[in-house]
């Protein structure tokens, strides 16, 4: 075997190296697996406030990803945002009557739409919608909330005479 | 007060004649590519001795870096309880960051400098006019091949630092100290972004880091007073210059990626 022969391969397993680290940072690192072209059904949900959810935020029942979001808009006429959510198609059995809240993962966690299961026998297909919706919580109003709570709590109803 | 501005000037004067003379090197590097495109064995010679023989030094830093990543983000993850974020801890500041940074000083310091000092000596032994005397372009023959090899390198240099740097990481916090593997992987999988950290962060990042090093590090061989004293003053710069240029670059590139 020739001195270049050796360096050719030399240079090879290199190059098969770096590929190999490529390969390794897009399947054991990143999140490639959810780039496939996306099969779910589409379903959408409107809420009053969506706090910082964001696109690309899982969609979760009972703890259990079985979707994401893959649309954020605002209704111009109700002023409500509509979240699309994309629900993978062997998670096919979900309730028309199922809601879906905004929730945080952990105290400083991010935001993800959390469903739960209705009861009724007839069960969500593309371009379905989810009636029953809870807004994220935003802290500031929440705090609000107790602030006008304690006021209005120190201060006893006026007495009817 | 004159002659400081007369200093000034002078100085301004000779780096923007520089930054010409260099922007026409590329140029004239650029164009002696189809040229190159004949003979891919030139640059394979060249890719042998910028890529295969940094690989030690990569990987071996890439390791420690890791490693030191995984101690340190434990030591300030472990006051929240939030260890089991160690993965992406690790992955996102190696993929965005640290490992197209640091491979390419490295590389600038490993590859770089060998680069600059090879082109100058060739200069100073007048190789080079003696090619030009045989008709043979230098731009084709010498230069090019080692521009080439260089970006080539680049980011294959940085992709194994940074995939070594996470093992590393893994090895240290799941083997030595506890964090649970499968929090580790899946933490790192739902942040890390094929798009924005790996292709953007790593492959763009180091395309371009390398085009800068092996750009500098070409023309200030080329550019080289051909003596001992002037070869060893293209080296350094060579290894300054390229410090600097690729971590200004590399504010601009985030900026450009992550800035709003």
């Amino acid at each position: 075997m020739g001195a270049f022969k050796k360096m050719e391969l030399a240079v090879g397993v290199f190059v098969a190296l770096g590929l190999a680290a490529f390969f390794m940072l897009a399947m054991k690192v990143s999140n490639i697996a959810e780039l496939g072209e996306d099969k779910g059904y589409k379903v959408t949900a409107r809420f009053e406030n969506i706090g910082g959810l964001k696109v690309r935020a899982p969609v979760t029942l009972a703890g259990v990803r079985i979707g994401r979001v893959v649309g954020i808009g605002l209704d111009t006429h109700t002023y409500e945002a509509v979240v699309t959510l994309s629900i993978e198609p062997r998670y096919d059995r979900l309730p028309t009557d199922s809601s879906a809240s905004i929730l945080t993962s952990g105290v400083l966690g991010e935001q993800y739409v959390g469903l739960e299961p209705g009861g009724m026998d007839e069960y969500l297909k593309n371009g379905g919608a989810l009636k029953l919706t809870q807004s994220a919580l935003v802290l500031e109003k929440l705090i609000g909330h107790m602030l006008t709570n304690a006021v209005s709590g120190d201060n006893p109803p006026a007495k009817t005479p | 007060m004159i002659d400081g501005l007369r200093r000034l000037g002078r100085s301004t004067l000779f780096w923007l004649n520089r930054l010409g003379r260099a922007t026409l090197f590329l140029l004239r590097l650029l164009s002696a590519l189809p040229t190159l495109a004949k003979r891919p064995g030139l640059a394979i010679r060249q890719l042998y001795s910028v890529g295969v023989l940094s690989l030690p030094i990569i990987a071996m830093s890439g390791l420690f870096v890791g490693m030191v990543l995984g101690l340190q983000g434990y030591a300030n993850l472990v006051d929240f309880g939030a260890t089991s974020s160690l993965g992406r801890v690790v992955a996102l500041s190696l993929a965005r960051e640290l490992g197209p940074v640091l491979a390419a000083l490295l590389y600038a310091a490993r590859a770089g400098s060998a680069l600059t000092a090879e082109i100058g000596l060739m200069k100073a032994t007048e190789q080079l006019s003696a090619m030009q005397m045989m008709a043979v372009d230098p731009f084709a023959r010498v230069y090019a091949p080692r521009f080439v090899a260089g970006i080539i390198a680049m980011p294959l240099l940085a992709g194994i630092f940074t995939a070594v740097g996470i093992l590393g990481g893994y090895f240290v916090a799941v083997q030595q100290l506890g964090v649970d593997s499968g929090a580790f992987w899946s933490q790192m999988q739902s942040t890390v972004k094929l798009f924005d950290d790996v292709i953007n962060g790593v492959v763009i990042n180091s395309v371009v880091f390398g085009w800068v090093a092996n750009w500098i590090a070409v023309f200030e061989g080329y550019d080289a007073i051909p003596t001992s004293e002037g070869i060893s003053l293209a080296t350094t710069r060579t290894v300054v210059n390229t410090s600097l240029v690729v971590l200004a670059v590399d504010f601009v590139l985030t900026a450009l990626f992550f800035g709003v």
